[in-house]
């Protein structure tokens, strides 16, 4: 198993990556390698040229800004497990990324590589769809962002032009003290979770929901957000009894049919584990640091 | 014809010097070019963690990198852990003491991994041994002497570098 011919580009800057996307065809953009490194050992991808986004300067860093964290393309998985202001700030994404595939993969891999590699079930893909995140691209007519829910077109396919990278993602932070929540199901650590569950929630003084998100992760070809579920909690006190009830309205979503699990077993991990994580981030209210 | 690179990698405090095709892992490069055959390749697609290196410090998977990422940086291998060529790292003493191998496939990466892992966290749980090395597979020990070796391992290190500290 070896990688197939290729010609390398090393680019240092992103207008040179932009630059080698409009001119280049058949390329692919190498991030972390964690993905697109194993499909060219397989030969399920065959690229006449990859772009090598390892050196290119500014598309790594975590910082706050209005109110949410702008991380960059190229920041490691391991460098957003051990960011302070992400536990502080957006602790379901600390929560998630501590899920995702081993150490020696974390090192490596980046945010920007999950996001555009799509898997069903990567973490960080469901993280996004729960803060409705907005990616930002850039490409030979510029830049522009797009709405989490209109970045993925399809099964593992995001819905960015062949000529564009994907730079960073900003995430909008919830206050201080809210709760939140993922929960997987895997057969084994550090396998892509079969269903996993993403809940973020808000309660006024009286302990009644007034904001919710509940994310499913590998349902369908992308994540879903439950806003059935999200709807019908509003204004509910979170309780096992009445989450059974409520969390029932997933048993109509589609799922996936594989060889890892039938859809009718994805829809029951879904119920299961939405309750769950809502449980958990019920438990977590008021607990989160405060800046 | 293939395309090639000139590069210049720091491995195990050696610096060379290498022209490599582009398509070239780094795994393939450390053992074909280098001659560093501790590293081993099991499923080359970032499964069984049989060629972990440290790069920069940071255990990585070799079979997921190309050699031309690897100009400029430095990596150790499995050949770099041992302090001199007759003694043994106490993290490779403890795990022949504790058997905590037997046909070896395994073992270049899991060193590589905890010898992070007990540089990031001195005094693990027995649970933070297995969560750290999950991503190596190991057909022959069912882990458990595996795992004694590594807690074993990390009390001779906590102690050492005590007595290096006294002697200080």
């Amino acid at each position: 198993m070896k990688p197939p011919l290729f010609s390398y580009h090393d680019p240092r800057s992103t207008a040179d990556v932009v630059g080698l996307l409009a001119s280049l065809d058949n390329a692919k953009l190498l991030a972390g390698g964690q993905s697109l490194m194993p499909m060219l050992n397989m030969r399920y991808v065959l690229p006449d040229h990859v772009i090598d986004l390892n050196r290119v300067e500014g598309l790594s860093h975590i910082r706050e800004r209005d109110g949410a964290l702008d991380i960059g393309a190229m920041t490691r998985q391991r460098d957003i497990e051990f960011s302070d202001l992400v536990r502080e700030r957006c602790p379901l994404m600390h929560e998630a990324v501590r899920q995702v595939g081993h150490r020696q993969t974390r090192n490596r891999g980046t945010l920007g590589g999950s996001l555009c590699h799509l898997d069903p079930s990567a973490e960080l893909v469901s993280v996004a769809a729960a803060f409705d995140a907005t990616i930002s691209v850039i490409g030979k007519s510029g830049v522009r962002s797009i709405d989490f829910a209109a970045f993925p077109a399809g099964y593992m396919t995001s819905s960015i032009a062949l000529d564009e990278l994907v730079t960073g993602a900003t995430f909008p932070c919830w206050p201080a003290g809210h709760g939140f929540a993922f929960v997987e199901f895997a057969r084994r650590h550090g396998d892509f979770a079969i269903v996993s569950a993403a809940a973020l929630i808000e309660e006024d003084n009286n302990g009644k929901v007034t904001r919710a998100s509940l994310t499913l992760g590998g349902m369908g070809p992308a994540p879903v957000r439950a806003g059935e579920v999200e709807r019908a909690l509003i204004g509910e006190v979170i309780a096992e009894k009445r989450l059974r009830e409520i969390c029932e309205a997933l048993r109509k979503l589609d799922a996936i049919d594989d060889i890892h699990a039938p859809a009718s077993y994805r829809r029951h991990l879904a119920t299961v584990l939405s309750r769950r994580a809502l449980v958990k981030a019920h438990e977590r209210i008021g607990k989160g640091r405060r800046p | 014809m293939s395309e090639t690179r000139s590069i210049a990698v720091t491995v195990n405090g050696k610096r060379h010097e290498a022209t490599v095709p582009v398509r070239v892992t780094l795994a393939d490069f450390l053992r074909h070019q280098l001659g560093l055959t501790g590293t081993h390749l099991g499923c080359e697609h970032g499964v069984c963690g049989a060629c972990t290196i440290l790069f920069d410090g940071y255990s990585a998977r070799s079979c997921l990198m190309l050699a031309v990422q690897a100009d400029g940086h430095e990596i150790m291998t499995v050949e770099g852990i041992a302090i001199d060529a007759g003694t043994l790292h106490p993290l490779q003493q403890a795990f022949h003491e504790h058997h905590g191998l037997q046909c070896g496939f395994c073992t270049p990466g899991i060193l590589t991994t905890l010898i992070e892992l007990l540089r990031d966290n001195p005094d693990p749980t027995e649970e933070d041994i297995r969560i750290g090395i999950s991503g190596n597979l190991c057909r022959c020990t069912g882990y458990q002497n595996i795992v004694t070796a590594a807690l074993d391992a990390a009390k001779r290190m906590r102690s050492d570098d005590r007595r290096q500290t006294t002697d200080d």
